[in-house]
């Protein structure tokens, strides 16, 4: 498992940072990094993001490499990508993973297809940053997961982050690929850990490990999961957000599961689920997006075909509900504790 | 890029590097501001072609800027809509109380009574004066600052806020972001939280009036910045093609969040100027003079239900808070710039103008003012007694699984019986 820790943590000295912070300093390690690194998306110039997320970066490299754009995710990725046909390495911020909608042709039938059309004369090495998920009062426009979208589309990747030092390894990651990376921050959790209980004070990244952040560069492997928690009652595969909500239940009701944090949901750590899988014989599935044709589906479909032999139960799949994200009753749509409490009892009992 | 094309040898001449350019804004944080470059042309000069002229005949007035109020306050030249004091006393009134309005729901917003606030300071004079050119039953597309239209249209003021509540009578069921209204019966599509989506959506909407036979026209309205969306390209191709009974406005206030007007293209040309490209009319008007915008959408509107075809018009003006509760313009932005703001205040102007015809004065408007503020202080202690966000009062759990379809599908039923059980687990006294 955690190999990347052999030359990250062990060597380099850490710092306490939230997840934008993490996210800001990636960006920052690889603009220095490589010159061919550019930034741009409505907001992300002098302003440094509505997030902060690129904050300061304008000034230290210049407007020619970090750039406000049109209001027009066609437009931002279109020119991302013909950025990239030149032989740059985008990383486009789109604003709001909800607004992502009007650049999908170009992410769909352009980046993600330029390597096999054209033989690979031609590449999309840009990875589309956009925070997601809901959890912030943002309602229908503002708290969508729409990452099913995009693993249903050949040659994207997606990565879906859980902690300020995986957002920071995988963004450096996702920004080396050679491929189009879709980058969902789950942004519930830029500011903390959740653990689904909407009515406890918030908590910071301060007192929790992932929020130790390595100085300088280190990059994280795509298509490899972490194991949040070894154990052996069930397996919990699980990513983003729901890591830590998942993570709360499962100590809250003393049992002993595996949690893997999937971390990429393309390339998937299929040896990482089926090892786990093999030995706890039960698997709970965990995403905030709806459920029908959810991701969870596709990893109930793989866990089904690949280690039926070893399990003892039904798999079970905790997801949002297929509705809209509802403003006033977000908590209600937000598979909390409840939800998947629910679910952790059923498999308990087989 | 590691291989580029083959070379013939053909070669490129001995020249310069090129350049990238990226805009940038007069003025940022802490600048003094100088709106000496602005063009403001004087009230009364721009020629009023007539409402069925050839639409590049209004290729001036792309650029031009039609002004009807001058710097005393009066009324003067071809675009004066010679409105009665009646009227003007009432498109004053309902400017006046868009902003007492806003100004109690962001402080409502910033008490944690809801999550999100929009106001439209200084932008009152647009969405109130197109109303009150437009019919009742013309059909409105409006971005997330046209609230002065809603209550143009005497929408209740108690229905906006049961909205921007999310309490337990707001009809859009708690499902929406503050400030994303729906009102069909006053004529206001639903507001999407995705911009610029409305713009096509107006077209189609007239196209269909045309296709019936009907006599109502559609307007839509939408940020300069998001403009730059592909639907407003949609809309204008469109609206020209089938010279579509539409009015289509851009509201041009300098701002969209962080990004100036330039990231949408002001720096080349206007975007009024972009209609005659289409082959559409268009018009730049003073979105800081009520009578100005007023007589703009009246001869849009005129045109439009004359079968003369589509217009664009530009509402030139300033955005003179944050883009919303979110941001603090004072991060990107100078202060200065909304002080210094050379078209003034929309609401002082039309005051002024009235009180210089001798229809009104400044005791009159301190007591509207006050009268005001009292009337939406009695709505919001009425919308209140509906629940406040976060508060328990909000609409039942089974709301939330309703209107996904029409009928409700064996999965979201199953789902519904869910978000109740869980509810009863959380909270075991509770009842709906």
């Amino acid at each position: 498992m955690l190999e990347e820790d052999a030359v990250s943590l062990h060597e380099a000295p850490t710092r306490q940072m939230n997840m934008i912070e993490a996210i800001n300093d990636a960006l920052d390690v690889m603009m220095g990094h490589d010159p061919d690194v550019v930034v741009l998306g409505e907001d992300v110039g002098y302003f440094g993001g509505v997030f902060r997320a690129t904050a300061g970066l304008q000034k230290k490299y210049g407007k020619n490499r970090v750039f406000d754009s049109p209001i027009n995710e066609c437009g931002i990725i279109g020119a991302a990508v013909g950025m990239a046909a030149y032989g740059l390495r985008p990383v486009p911020e789109i604003q709001f993973a909800d607004y992502i909608y009007p650049g999908l042709d170009q992410l769909i039938s352009e980046a993600a297809r330029m390597r096999y059309r054209s033989a690979g004369q031609f590449t999309s090495p840009l990875t589309v940053r956009s925070p997601f998920g809901g959890g912030i009062f943002g309602g229908q426009t503002h708290s969508q997961s729409p990452e099913a979208l995009f693993t249903h589309v050949a040659g994207l990747k997606t990565v879906i982050p859980s902690t300020p030092h995986d957002a920071k390894g995988l963004l450096i990651a996702a920004i080396e690929d050679n491929d189009p990376v879709i980058f969902f921050e789950p942004k519930r959790i830029y500011n903390g850990p959740f653990d689904g209980n909407y009515d406890s004070p918030s908590k910071t990244w301060k007192s929790h490990s992932g929020g130790k952040v390595p100085e300088g560069y280190y990059s994280i492997p795509l298509g490899k999961a972490r194991t949040v928690r070894e154990g052996s009652a069930m397996t919990v595969l699980v990513y983003g957000t729901m890591v830590h909500v998942a993570e709360a239940v499962l100590a809250q009701k003393g049992v002993d599961a595996e949690i893997i944090d999937l971390r990429t949901l393309v390339p998937l750590d299929i040896d990482a689920v089926e090892k786990s899988v093999e030995k706890t014989g039960k698997c709970l599935v965990i995403h905030e997006a709806t459920k029908t044709s959810g991701f969870g589906a596709e990893l109930v479909s793989l866990v089904q075909e690949r280690c039926f032999y070893h399990l003892e139960a039904p798999i079970e799949r905790v997801t949002g509900f297929d509705t809209p994200y509802p403003h006033s009753l977000e908590w209600a749509y937000f598979p909390g504790p409840v939800r998947i409490g629910e679910a952790v009892d059923r498999l308990m009992k087989d | 890029m590691a291989e580029g094309p083959v070379r013939s040898g053909k070669p490129r001449g001995n020249l310069p590097p090129l350049e990238f350019y990226v805009p940038e804004p007069r003025y940022r944080p802490g600048d003094v501001v100088d709106y000496s470059h602005l063009e403001i042309p004087e009230a009364g000069t721009a020629r009023r072609p007539d409402e069925a002229c050839e639409a590049n005949e209004t290729w001036p007035l792309t650029t031009d800027l039609i002004r009807v109020l001058d710097e005393n306050d009066q009324a003067v030249g071809p675009w004066d809509p010679k409105l009665d004091p009646e009227t003007l006393r009432g498109m004053l009134r309902t400017m006046a109380l868009t902003r007492a309005f806003d100004d109690r729901m962001y402080r409502g917003q910033r008490q944690g009574k809801t999550s999100f606030y929009m106001k439209s300071t200084g932008e009152e004079a647009i969405s109130v004066a197109c109303a009150f050119a437009l019919a009742d039953d013309d059909m409105v597309f409006p971005s997330y600052r046209q609230q002065g239209i809603l209550i143009s249209r005497g929408y209740p003021l108690v229905e906006m806020i049961n909205q921007i509540y999310s309490n337990r009578a707001d009809r859009l069921k708690g499902r929406q972001l503050p400030i994303m209204y729906s009102a069909k019966d006053y004529g206001f599509f639903t507001i999407s939280g995705n911009l610029a989506t409305q713009f096509p959506q107006a077209v189609g909407w007239s196209m269909a009036s045309a296709i019936k036979g009907d006599t109502r026209i559609a307007t839509s309205f939408i940020g300069e910045g998001s403009s730059a969306e592909g639907d407003f390209h949609a809309a204008m191709t469109f609206a020209a093609v089938y010279n579509a009974p539409v009015v289509l406005n851009v509201v041009n206030n300098q701002w969209a969040i962080s990004s100036f007007s330039g990231f949408a293209g002001s720096e080349r040309t206007t975007f009024a100027a972009r209609a005659n490209g289409y082959g559409i009319a268009g018009l730049r008007v003073d979105g800081n003079d009520a009578l100005a915008v007023y007589a703009a959408m009246d001869w849009a509107a005129n045109r439009a239900r004359a079968n003369k075809g589509p217009t664009l018009i530009e509402h030139f003006t300033y955005r003179a808070e944050g883009h919303s509760t979110s941001d603090d313009p004072s991060a990107y932005r100078s202060a200065r710039e909304a002080e210094e703001w050379p078209l003034g205040d929309p609401v002082m102007r039309l005051k002024n103008h009235l009180i210089g015809l001798g229809e009104w004065s400044d005791e009159q408007h301190a007591e509207m003012d006050k009268a005001l503020a009292e009337e939406v202080r009695t709505a919001t202690k009425e919308a209140e007694k509906n629940g406040i966000l976060g508060h328990g009062l909000h609409h039942p759990f089974h709301t939330m699984f309703e209107d996904v379809f029409e009928d409700l599908p064996w999965n979201l039923r199953e789902q519904a019986d869910q978000a109740i059980s869980e509810r009863r687990t959380k909270f075991p006294e509770w009842k709906e």
